[in-house]
């Protein structure tokens, strides 16, 4: 387990240094990347900037430094909102941008199993049928679309909840159910069709030759080996929450990194761009590692064959 | 056995007659090739059928659309901005006026394209690597594996918003941006399908009898992906639309007055409240050309899914 | 003894794409207490879909019972409903299966597998199932016992795995153990060894067997009667020596034929059964060993043989049996050269 936990976390190290050395390489390319609008920045924040990232020194050195404060946790300043700590701003953001994408994935994956459960213990009926239509209607509505469709249908025509902005628990509604589509249709797809594999296993004949119950067949052995493989989907609907959530704050007016990481593209704030892409890359990674490693625990193949190493 | 039943038998019935040879080697039901079949189970899947209808009309209406209709997708006309019903703008106008019919289906003209394009390159990157990796092994599919490896966890999102900071973003530049992480799937399925392939006796038949490493890939492993591969290639395209439209939603999209499904639909959003249907209409299309790409998806992969064969 | 288990005149279909495949047609045979019945056959003859009916294990669609009896103790298995089902699965009528790699849940362990039939069965606690998975494990040979049972199937062998299947069938003292090609997914060596477990546990524990298989070698170890299988029909049946040294069905010559014998001599050619069993979605009217058989007459290809008594426990469907058929002799492969040289 130690072994294969290391050997993920190396992974994860290399990815991570690959994406920021990438990154910082790419806004480098940029032409005047850091002072681009030079003449148009108060002296101090110029100053600033020059001072932190030692823009007279060569590119290495610069890159050298760059690696030196990321490992600080020191992203640098945010070239137009008065020079503010990137780092703060993240961190500033990300509540509102977690409790969207929890709520989300949270709402997703309950709907999503449920769904996926009963379509494949029932196969070819209507909540079959049901959970087929959902599932290729998740995958086929972006969450853009969705938002859009939630905002106009339950915000403006029916006035039930707040379609924009950010001041209690209710705002958070629309939003995070916009992003749950995705989630309970790749839930949902995937856990089916892992049932109908699984109840398919010959393990399934030995349960049922021993005389058990078909709840106890389903509950302890069907569902167990089906869900454990559906771990593995959690990181790539994460990966997407938190890609949906760029979008889905920017149209709900939601003060969260998604929102931030838009509003620096427009406004070509160079230093924040690269922090938030590195955030997320550390949170996209960080994401993926933990699946791993979840999978990893829960299915005894993995968690015995790695223990013996 | 009873006495009546013997007495109605004549002895003539127990001659012995000539075991036919061969005769019970004889095929009993017509055989179907593999395309054929697949095509066959394709048919009997309404979706996948729907899908494939819905994807003709949009093509279709992505080519001739805007023929129908006098307007073209950029001049303006601010005396009918905002109108959903006026005279032969079937979609209504913008708030500049100009024909949501006419840059609805010039959009799905650059979305359909940038896709394609993406998925073509997809295409010819994942299966040169997939191939390569999963064909020679060893030290090249290690090295290859962990390139792949890396690549997969680095977020499209940062690859893409990344590239497009840099480049201008336009056809080329946003398929090409779609690319660099998207092969990485392509060449998954094709190196785990010739690594189970390549050592099925066949292929090793092939080897004894001297066949050299191009003979065996080109005629004997690629033939036999092709299926895994045209699902893939399917899958690859609605993901690529998503992309495209999601870019311009970030503000990194087609640059206007060029627009995209993408681009109209963040368009829309400005007016979401008073004018829904500019919203409406190019976001019903986007929707209906990833849909009608996941339906026919889903169709070809059960079809072609040899595990599904009876 | 007394019958356990009679099967009447057992149909079962399965409908498919192509139309209903008539896997069982017609098959009757009984069971009687303690013995071992062997029901042998090539791939695809009904042997695994009878013995799986008889738990009522086909899944339903598409499989069916279309008509006949499966009398357990005088209660019709095949009109029984789901929840009198599982009352007799596992508890009165136990089966193994054919991969014992496949057949264990991957993801529980070894000893929960065991406990959770005893506790279903037997209403017995955790600790109480718990020491009694233990000396199921014991008694089919497990070593360390206490500490295989926290493990999962995964780390046992395909042998050992098989011997678990054994304990968790055999653990509630089941009336029938239906062992469904138990040794076909092992080494060689290994089959032998469960093969004499499964003869000694019955000893001990008077368990009737029905063995499904197509290796007469375990036959010939381990069988007091067999049941010849062909497209869905008995062929024949009768004691294990009618069978070896008696056989009357032409099939059943060549399924003795295509097998290694020691007693014969070593230029004996093995002689294996040209050509494959018929489509079972239209099969043939007549016998369905007929497209195949050396010794077809007219009849064969147009009237299904009726059985004929060669002794009170032997029986056959072949019309060779029949008063105007032409005198034919078993090919030596089969019934072995010193009787007839």
């Amino acid at each position: 387990m130690l072994k294969y936990t290391l050997s993920r976390l190396g992974y994860m190290v290399v990815t991570l240094w690959v994406i920021v050395t990438i990154t910082f390489f790419l806004m480098h390319l940029l032409p005047g990347t850091q002072l681009k609008n030079e003449e148009k920045l108060p002296p101090e924040i110029r100053e600033q900037i020059i001072a932190s990232y030692g823009l007279d020194k060569p590119l290495m050195v610069q890159y050298g430094l760059f690696l030196e404060k990321l490992v600080q946790g020191d992203l640098g300043n945010s070239m137009n909102l008065d020079g503010r700590s990137v780092t703060d701003l993240i961190l500033q953001g990300f509540p509102a941008s977690a409790l969207i994408g929890i709520q989300g994935v949270i709402f997703g994956v309950i709907i999503g199993l449920a769904l996926g459960i009963i379509a494949a213990l029932r196969r070819g009926t209507w909540v079959d049928n049901l959970s087929t239509v959902i599932a290729i209607a998740g995958v086929s509505v972006p969450s853009f679309v969705a938002a859009g469709l939630l905002s106009f249908w339950v915000g403006v025509k029916w006035g039930i909840l707040p379609v924009a902005g950010w001041e209690s628990w209710e705002y958070s509604i629309l939003p995070s159910l916009a992003l749950s589509f995705f989630v309970i249709s790749q839930m949902a797809r995937y856990v089916r069709s892992e049932m109908v594999e699984v109840l398919d296993q010959d393990y399934m004949k030995t349960a049922k030759a021993k005389g058990l119950k078909r709840s106890a067949i389903v509950v302890r052995h069907a569902m167990r080996n089906a869900l454990i493989p559906a771990i593995t989907v959690l990181g790539p609907l994460t990966i997407n929450i938190i890609t949906g959530s760029v979008v889905v704050e920017q149209i709900f007016n939601i003060p969260g990194d998604g929102k931030y990481f838009v509003d620096s593209i427009t406004t070509n704030d160079y230093t924040m761009i690269m922090g938030i892409t590195i955030f997320y890359a550390i949170l996209f990674i960080v994401a993926i590692f933990l699946v791993d490693l979840l999978y990893g625990v829960i299915d005894p193949r993995i968690r015995i064959a790695s223990a013996k190493e | 056995m009873s006495a009546n039943a013997a007495k109605e038998l004549s002895p003539e019935l127990f001659e012995p007659v000539a075991s036919e040879a061969g005769a019970e080697e004889r095929i009993l039901r017509e055989r179907v090739g593999f395309w054929k079949d697949a095509w066959r189970r394709f048919r009997t899947n309404p979706g996948a059928m729907a899908g494939l209808i819905v994807l003709a009309l949009i093509v279709f209406f992505a080519i001739f659309g805007p023929m129908m209709n006098k307007y073209d997708d950029h001049t303006n006309n601010l005396t009918i901005s905002n109108q959903e019903h006026i005279g032969d703008h079937y979609f209504g106008t913008d708030n500049l006026g100009r024909d949501l019919w006419q840059r609805t289906w010039h959009g799905a003209q650059v979305s359909l394209l940038i896709a394609l394009l993406a998925a073509l390159i997809d295409l010819c990157i994942g299966v040169t690597i997939g191939s390569i990796s999963g064909y020679f092994g060893g030290r090249v599919d290690d090295i290859l594996q962990r390139i792949i490896e890396i690549l997969y966890s680095i977020p499209n999102l940062i690859v893409v918003t990344l590239m497009l900071l840099v480049f201008d973003p336009g056809i080329v530049p946003i398929a090409v941006a779609l690319s660099i992480t998207g092969w990485v799937p392509m060449a998954r399925v094709v190196r785990a399908q010739i690594m189970k392939l390549k050592s099925q006796e066949y292929v090793l038949a092939a080897r004894t009898l001297g066949a050299g490493h191009r003979r065996i890939l080109f005629k004997h492993l690629i033939p036999n992906v092709m299926g895994p591969i045209i699902v893939a290639v399917t899958f690859a395209i609605p993901s690529a639309i998503f992309f495209e439209a999601f870019l311009s939603m970030i503000g990194l999209g087609i640059r206007p007055p060029q627009a995209s499904l993408g681009s109209l639909v963040f368009d829309g959003y400005n007016y979401l409240q008073i004018y829904p249907y500019q919203l409406f209409y190019p976001a019903a299309i986007l929707c209906l050309i990833m849909l009608a790409f996941n339906l026919v998806g889903d169709g070809l992969r059960d079809a072609l899914d040899p595990r599904m064969r009876k | 003894m007394s019958k356990l288990l009679e099967v009447r005149d057992l149909h079962v279909s399965f409908k498919t794409y192509n139309g209903e495949v008539k896997a069982v047609r017609g098959v009757t045979f009984d069971l009687e207490k303690g013995e071992t019945l062997a029901i042998v056959g090539e791939s695809g003859c009904g042997k695994s879909v009878t013995s799986q009916t008889i738990m009522r294990l086909i899944p339903n669609p598409p499989g069916f019972i279309k008509e006949g009896e499966i009398l357990f103790e005088g209660d019709d298995l095949a009109k029984a409903t789901e929840k009198q089902m599982e009352k007799i699965r596992g508890k009165e009528i136990a089966m193994i299966f054919q991969d014992p790699m496949t057949s264990l849940n991957p993801t529980m362990t070894v000893g929960a597998q065991i406990i959770e039939g005893l506790v279903r069965h037997q209403k017995m606690s955790k600790a109480e199932a718990r020491n009694k998975a233990i000396e199921m494990l014991r008694l089919v040979g497990i070593p360390s016992p206490e500490s295989r049972l926290a493990q999962y199937p995964h780390q046992f062998s395909g042998g050992m795995r098989q011997r678990a299947m054994i304990a968790i069938a055999l653990a509630c003292q089941p009336k029938i153990l239906i062992a469904d090609e138990p040794t076909t997914a092992l080494d060689v060596t290994i089959q032998a060894q469960i093969i004499d477990l499964m003869k000694e546990l019955q000893k001990k524990t008077g368990t009737a067997i029905i063995l499904i298989t197509h290796d007469l070698g375990v036959v010939a170890d381990i069988a007091d009667r067999v049941v010849v299988m062909y497209a869905g029909i008995v062929i024949e049946t009768g004691k294990l020596d009618e069978i070896f040294y008696n056989p009357r069905h032409p099939y059943t010559w060549g399924l003795l034929g295509s097998m290694p014998r020691l007693d014969l001599r070593s230029d004996q050619k093995l002689l294996p059964i040209p050509g494959s069993p018929p489509d079972l979605i239209s099969p043939p009217k007549g016998c369905p060993f007929a497209a195949r058989c050396k010794y077809a007459m007219k009849i064969c290809k147009e009237q299904m043989p009726e059985r004929t008594d060669i002794s009170s426990t032997h029986q056959v469907a072949c019309w060779l049996e029949h008063p105007m058929a032409p005198d034919v002799k078993p090919p030596v492969a089969a019934v072995g050269g010193t009787k007839d040289e």
